[in-house]
């Protein structure tokens, strides 16, 4: 009973506002609705028993991701009037292909039920009085070591490419140039002046 | 399926629900790049979903390992795709989708 109650609660939130991160006027406001959308659906992770999918959910997207959305919308000057122009052009369009890809799918979940030797097949089974973090760390550094470290690596890609694709050097910045004030020699940049009485220095 | 318990099927219909709202948002915001990024996010969070149900309800780690890989990949390509737009956005001044198609060659 109390279950349902709060995957209701959970579920309803969690839809309205998705529905709000696609329909939103200002686009901050979107990406705070999205921070939202992905608490309750930490919150079902939690009720589903795999909490450390639902805290890293926490951390990744709210901590990062969304902090990304939110730097990259402020930052940009853009004009989200203009944008949202054409917007009830494709309404119908969209309507009519969301309808239809809802329909499919509930119609396939409709009288779903998982094969009767389903238990037999699992992978993994998940194991009997170990906490979700162990059973998963268990696992993801003997079975799956490789595709963990390939994430790894497609972190790194990430990061590098991001990098670079934002990185620039602007002509009109004057910086700190080390190797040049080393190299620098007091025998050609000091000029010693004998300065006679009466006359100016000419320099 | 019972409405006051709560079995599998409730979880895949909300993730069914979720990734319909994602596809519906690319239609509707078709100009703005960045609503189109959230409703891939969307979309992803969809399917993380689905795994986590079906790694629960049928009592298998496998799912939840996947569910992490598709975190990695969402979180990377949330980076670069910003990346993209932010630097499109120093050369064009706008980050209109019709404008993306004059970067031809």
């Amino acid at each position: 009973m109390i279950e349902a109650i709060f995957f209701y609660i959970f579920a309803a939130v969690l839809i309205l506002s998705a529905l709000m991160v696609i329909t939103a006027r200002n686009p901050v406001h979107a990406v705070l609705f999205l921070i939202l959308a992905f608490f309750n659906a930490a919150s079902l992770f939690v009720m589903l028993g795999a909490e450390f999918i639902g805290m890293t959910l926490v951390i990744v997207y709210v901590g990062a991701v969304a902090v990304l959305f939110l730097f990259v919308v402020m930052m940009l000057d853009i004009n989200f009037a203009a944008l949202r122009k054409g917007m009830l052009k494709h309404l119908p369009v969209g309507a009519f292909v969301g309808l239809a890809l809802l329909a499919e799918l509930m119609w396939m979940y409709m009288d779903w039920t998982p094969s009767m030797f389903v238990d037999n097949s699992a992978r993994s089974p998940t194991p009997h009085g170990v906490t979700n973090t162990h059973a998963l760390g268990q696992i993801l550094y003997t079975q799956y070591l490789f595709p963990f470290e390939t994430a790894g690596l497609i972190l790194l890609v990430a990061m590098v490419g991001a990098i670079t694709l934002t990185l620039r050097s602007r002509g009109d910045v004057r910086r700190q140039n080390v190797s040049d004030q080393v190299a620098r020699n007091p025998k050609n940049v000091i000029k010693v002046v004998k300065v006679a009485s009466g006359a100016g220095v000419e320099l | 399926m019972t409405l006051m318990h709560i079995g599998i099927s409730h979880f895949l219909f909300l993730s069914a629900i979720l990734f319909t709202l994602g596809v519906f948002g690319i239609f509707l915001n078709r100009r703005n790049v960045i609503i189109i990024l959230m409703s891939i996010e969307l979309m992803l969070l969809a399917v993380q979903i689905n795994f986590v149900t079906f790694s629960s309800f049928l009592h298998d780690l496998t799912g939840q390992v996947f569910a992490m890989f598709i975190l990695t990949v969402a979180a990377a390509e949330a980076a670069i795709g910003l990346a993209i737009l932010v630097c499109f956005f120093r050369n064009k001044d706008s980050i209109a989708v019709e404008d993306i198609s004059t970067l031809k060659g």
